[in-house]
């Protein structure tokens, strides 16, 4: 196989994991808390489209992102109040999410812009560009590995490494501090927590402030990245495949990134292997690997390749009994 | 031998006094009095009810008095939650640990009150604090374990562990031996002396009579709601305590006798064992055999293997070991009864748990009349439900059993505690077309008004008289004196002696059911 | 008791329950009243949207409703919708009311119309009507129903949860749906992804048909007799759910796992029972959608009907005749955010799914959130009614 093959599929995973890997995490914050997140779907796409509307109105990528963030936020406060405060089913609230992120971006879409429910395309200076393209320069020169890990693992751009950074940084925060260890408690055992004196209401609506911020970050991807318009329905599902890699990634950072990773694979991989026969199976069809990570992540549930084990405490609300 | 008493001029380590709590109209503490001395052991008893945990409760926080005072360490104290009784050194030990299975045994501990924000300074502060606190008080726990690795007993000790790292001076311990292997139990004593060595205060709350003599300085025996007996442990014997917990029943040998010899063996249940998923041991052994004509009353402090028993002779649960023979048919472990081939053989059963077993709140009073019975064919014809015969059914047992309001439709969570009971002691004895040759009943008359209790009791005695088998388990003492021919006492999942009627007195059921054998 | 759950079927059971109810209201404000005023706050929240971008409500409201029925193929396009969503309503109710969440009625609806497909193609050119569509139904439900065993399965034994399996079986569908049509049923020569056009006998007459043979005048709309099948089905869960026994058993589990394990009730079976049910359910849309309405099976027929179901469901109380209401009101929401997006320049349909989010939202998850208040009004107006308390005796 072909250097140049292998660094750009790895480019390229990376690349497309992106979003995954932001959405995952923000589900694991979320879910190790305590509350189930089935909204990540929507607050992405609602923080794409605030991204690309304010981006395309101001110009400016600042205040783009901090629109995602805002509505992200919002979503996540959405949740918690009616989950967390009231006690309302979490499933039921994040399929609500998803489905007015769904009406609503496109509506706003047409009454604003008039495109048909795009929003017109950002202007490359409010895009997201390659960085560290110097340090790839100079890795290319390193001999036989230097070529691929150039291409590979430089000139991606800030978010790109970002997202490697959050991985990094919500697992320092859930094993390596406080906040994360109770946290984690809150979603096993809240009356223990309570019990210690800690506010489980609190440290869910922390983690969901989190979630937030990382959904808007995913959605803000999508657009100052990947496409620069909005298009109605730009999340296609992976608000849904980072759910699955989630718990591929049993409810960990670390394994979540794998997971992505894995997804990510398939999904760069699977344009280039149409038409090519593999040995053995033949020529896979690409709506195979389309299906791929879902099917992987039912026979994880089904337990038959080790057994995923949800915090004990995912889903019920937590009331304090006297 | 236990230690010398401590000076006098010394102020107690906890002065209770006068505490009155109601809940609606259940008195649990009336004008109840506890003084407990710094650096004793000091062991709180009673049955069921009577109040020692609710005590217990407003000692730690957990309610709050409606009147009387409490002072730790001679101070005048209001106890408003558990975070000010933890700040007053107070510590409990609950039956059912309050522990993160998945996280270690030292992350457990500090939870809540961890030194640092950053955890791997904090976990170091935190183990040598722990490090030295096993050291002088002997306790071992591998502190780098996740909890769901642990043992029963060594998660004991981490409970024990986690009060004493939050400066707990005094430590109460709720029924502690509920769930140790006799081994644990004496590992636990000796850590308790070890405790009681360097000054901290311990207040024990068992019905197990054996370790109040074997541990305690001084006990307290409460009885419903009120102080009976408050001495040092040199001045009380295993039963002078025995009949203080269960005290002087005016029903004992009843006026009326049974109405005929019993007859034949309907149930026999032999050698049941059964261990829950922590591999506690839940039923040890246990046999017991139910005949025509006779009630059995299954008599001691909840939580010895009562429930559990109930539930295996059912066919809710599956013992591990044990075989169970009724109409002609043998059970074994490998084949269980089920709920349903019980009911078939004319086993009606009575859950101690109405809300969430006997009913399903929900559903309307003729649907909860059915329960069970769903798919007997007086209410299954090929698969349709007969909503007029189920309704007329419910009427008749609303008739019988006084049930009200009169209306079968209403919703089962609409109606009174008590009414609900009485629906489900309708439905499990109703002949359909026959009556039950076997009812098992738990807690027939919990929550229950005083008029329905005896109409009730007549309702069993009738069915006995009938020639039915009638088991009935009840925490309350007097429901089983009342009730039964046969009195069988379980103390740690064992029945720990048996008795006809006519023998059961004060002094043998409280040795019985704290734990001492027959003599 | 955990160790008895355990006992009996090997793994910890645990459903995805319904939204519970923890505060007691009479039965009329229980069934009627919240839900309108759940509705009346998602209606509310869309008005304030429809003011943002530019439009005026009452306006659109007027022009919605005259869209939905104010002429003979409004109307039959109103129908024609709510047929499917009955379908998907119910799908989602009969699984509420075992218990589980089966958010899979997406998917199912697409293995049901695949089942449709395989049956009117494989048939249709070979045997009659009167034998080809009761074949083309059965292949609907029993594909419908096989999609969703698995998930069911998967809970019942292996206590995966279904709310995820059911999610992922929906993108697994997509993709198995989307490769069918690419590779091994299109039509030859044709450039979009669909099959051939049934054969006559594998159509369901539409409705105009069936009135012109009645000699009653009607415009050629997708509408068809699927719309009978819908309302039997209706029928069908109603008599099921509360008049057999298998009902009983389902609600029982549903409600209360403890006491159906106390009567006897296996929960892993009734588990498979409600979403089998379900699932068939689900899979009748192929009738209405690939058989009725196109004519042939292509890719995009479900278009969000599974989660539309949801919303129908929340609302109509998971009870069928509320089903039907409020499918028939979600189809004048379609067909009239059609007209609506026809007549007025900038408005989208899209509306109507943000305000599908939105009853879901205030219906669903936040139904708790009207329940106390409501309670308090009935409290309220209970003691301004009532006759003063006789004074107690001791």
């Amino acid at each position: 196989m072909d250097d140049v093959l292998i660094g750009t599929l790895v480019a390229s995973t990376l690349r497309v994991s992106v979003p995954l890997i932001l959405c995952a995490l923000a589900g694991v914050l979320s879910e190790r808390s305590g509350v189930i997140d089935l909204g990540l779907e929507g607050k992405m796409l609602l923080a794409a489209f605030a991204t690309a509307s304010v981006g395309a109105v101001t110009g400016s990528m600042a205040l783009a992102v901090a629109a995602a963030i805002v509505v992200g936020v919002a979503l996540s406060m959405l949740h918690g109040y009616a989950c967390v405060t009231h006690g309302g089913d979490q499933v039921v609230l994040g399929v609500a999410i998803t489905m007015m992120a769904a009406g609503l971006t496109v509506v706003l879409g047409i009454a604003w812009f008039s495109l048909g429910g795009q929003t017109p395309p950002l202007a490359e200076a409010v895009r997201l560009h390659p960085l560290l393209t110097g340090v790839a320069g100079a890795v290319r020169e390193v001999p036989v590995v230097g070529p691929t890990l150039a291409l590979a693992l430089f000139g991606h751009n800030a978010f790109v490494y970002g997202a490697l950074a959050a991985v990094a940084a919500v697992w320092w925060l859930l094993f390596r501090t406080r906040f994360g260890l109770r946290l984690r408690a809150a979603g096993e055992n809240p009356i223990m927590v309570d019990a210690a004196g800690v506010s489980v209401k609190g440290l869910r609506y922390r983690a969901l402030a989190l979630n937030g911020v990382l959904c808007s970050f995913a959605g803000g991807y999508l657009v100052l990245a990947m496409n620069p318009s909005f298009i109605p329905n730009m999340t296609a599902g992976r608000g849904y495949m980072a759910l699955a890699a989630m718990i591929f990634g049993k409810w960990h950072p670390v394994g979540a990134l794998w997971a992505c990773l894995l997804f990510g694979f398939l999904d760069a991989v699977s344009i280039r292997l149409q038409g090519v026969p593999l040995p053995v199976v033949g020529e896979v069809p690409v709506q195979a690997i389309q299906a791929l990570p879902y099917v992987l992540t039912v026979v994880l549930l089904a337990g038959f390749i080790g057994r995923a084990v949800a915090p004990k405490a995912l889903g019920r609300p937590y009331v304090k009994e006297r | 031998m236990p230690p010398p008493e401590a000076p006098p001029a010394r102020p107690p380590a906890v002065a209770m006094r006068h505490i009155e709590k109601r809940f609606g109209a259940v008195h649990a503490n009336r004008d109840v009095a506890l003084t407990v001395r710094a650096g004793t052991v000091h062991g709180i008893v009673g049955e069921n009810g009577a109040g020692k945990s609710t005590l217990m409760s407003i000692l730690y926080g957990f309610y709050e008095a409606d009147g009387g005072s409490i002072e730790i360490d001679g101070r005048p104290v209001r106890i408003a939650g558990s975070r000010a009784a933890i700040a007053l050194g107070v510590g409990m030990v609950h039956q059912h640990f309050m522990l993160v299975d998945t996280l270690s045994a030292l992350d457990n501990v500090m939870l809540g009150a961890e030194p640092d924000w950053r955890l791997t300074p904090a976990r170091a502060a935190v183990r040598a604090k722990l490090e030295a606190l096993m050291r002088d008080t002997g306790l071992g726990v591998d502190l780098d374990a996740l909890v769901q690795d642990l043992p029963v007993g060594e998660r004991q000790r981490l409970e024990i562990l986690k009060a004493l790292y939050r400066g707990a001076r005094v430590l109460i311990l709720d029924e502690p031996t509920a769930v140790l292997t006799p081994r644990e139990t004496e590992q636990l004593f000796e850590t308790l002396r070890s405790l009681r060595a360097q000054g901290t205060t311990i207040l024990l709350i068992t019905h197990k009579l054996k370790e109040i003599m074997a541990l305690a300085d001084h006990v307290t025996v409460m009885r419903q709601g009120r102080v009976v007996l408050d001495a040092p442990i040199t001045e009380v014997s295993l039963d002078g305590l025995a009949e203080a917990m269960v005290g002087r029943r005016v029903h004992l040998g009843r006026a009326e006798g049974a109405t005929g010899a019993p007859g034949a063996v309907l149930l026999e249940a032999r050698g049941l064992t059964w261990r829950d998923a922590l591999g506690i041991t839940r039923l040890a052994d246990v046999s017991l055999a139910l005949r025509e004509r006779e009630i059995v009353g299954i008599a001691g402090v909840s939580g010895n293997g009562q429930s559990e028993l109930l539930d295996v002779l059912a066919g809710l649960l599956v013992p591990q070991q044990g075989s169970l023979r009724i109409g002609g048919r043998e059970f074994t472990p490998q084949r269980w009864l089920d709920p349903a081939t019980a009911r078939r053989l004319s086993v009606a059963h009575v859950p101690e748990d109405r809300h969430r077993r006997g009913l399903v709140l929900p559903f309307a009073a003729w649907e909860s009349a059915a329960l069970g019975y769903q798919k007997q064919a007086r209410y299954d014809r090929h698969g349709w439900l007969q909503g007029r015969v189920m309704r007329d059914d419910c009427g008749t047992m609303m008739e019988r059993y006084d049930v009200r309001p009169r209306n079968a439709a209403l919703r089962s969570s609409k109606f009174s505690g008590g009414n609900q009971q009485k629906l489900v002691l309708a439905r499990e004895a109703f002949g359909r077309p026959q009556e039950p040759r076997v009812l098992l009943v738990g807690q027939p008359t919990r929550g229950v008004d005083i008029g329905a209790i005896e109409f009730i009791h007549g309702r069993l005695r009738a069915m006995r008289d009938a020639g039915g088998a009638v088991l009935v388990v009840s925490s309350e003492l007097d429901e089983i004196l009342a009730l039964a021919d046969r009195v069988l006492v379980m103390n740690a999942g064992r029945v720990a002696g048996e008795l006809p009627i006519a023998e059961c007195n004060e002094q043998t059921l409280g040795r019985l059911m704290g734990g001492g054998g027959l003599h | 008791m955990e160790g008895c759950i355990e006992a009996r079927c090997g793994q910890p059971l645990r459903l995805a329950l319904p939204v519970s109810q923890p505060v007691e209201l009479p039965r009329w404000v229980d069934v009627a009243v919240l839900p309108a005023v759940n509705l009346a706050l998602a209606l509310a929240v869309a008005a304030i949207v429809v003011l943002v971008v530019g439009f005026q409500p009452t306006q659109v409201l007027a022009l919605l409703v005259k869209g939905a029925f104010g002429s003979k193929v409004g109307l039959s396009y109103t129908l024609y919708y709510a047929t499917t969503f009955v379908f998907t309503g119910l799908a989602v109710a009969v699984a509420l009311h075992g218990g589980l969440f089966n958010i899979g009625a997406e998917g199912q609806a697409m293995l049901g119309g695949l089942g449709v497909g395989l049956a009117a193609l494989g048939l249709g050119p070979h045997l009659p009507m009167a034998l080809v569509l009761p074949a083309i139904v059965l292949a609907a439900a029993l594909f419908g129903l096989a999609w969703a065993a698995v998930p069911a399965a998967l809970q019942a034994w292996r206590g995966s949860h279904v709310v995820i399996t059911t999610i992922m079986f929906n993108f697994i569908a997509a993709a198995l749906l989307g490769y069918l049509l690419v590779n091994v049923l299109k039509e030859p020569g044709n450039m979009a992804a669909e099959t051939a056009a049934f054969a006559p006998s594998a159509r369901v007459p539409g409705l105009h048909e069936a009135l012109a043979a009645l000699g009653i005048e009607w415009p050629r709309t997708p509408l068809n007799l699927s719309v009978v099948l819908a309302l039997a089905a209706a029928l069908a869960v109603y008599l099921t759910v509360w008049k057999s026994q298998p009902g009983y058993a389902m609600r029982a589990v549903g409600f209360a796992p403890e006491a159906s394990l106390y009567a006897g009730i296996r929960p892993p079976r009734l588990i498979m029972l409600s979403m089998a049910i379900s699932g068939a359910l689900a899979g009748l849309v192929g009738v209405n959608e690939v058989a009725g309405a196109h004519g042939r099976l292509l890719g995009e027929f479900v278009a969000g009907a599974g989660f539309t179901g949801i919303a129908v469901s929340l609302i109509g109380r998971n009870h069928p005749l509320g089903i039907v209401l409020a499918a028939i009101l979600f189809g004048a929401l379609y067909q009239g955010g059609a007209e609506l997006a026809f007549e007025i320049k900038g408005f989208s349909r899209d509306m109507v799914f943000l305000l599908q989010g939105l009853i879901v939202l205030f219906a669903g998850a936040m139904a708790q959130v009207a329940a106390p208040w409501l309670a308090r009004l009935v409290g309220l107006s209970r003691r301004l009614q009532a006759p003063p308390p006789a004074p107690r005796a001791g």
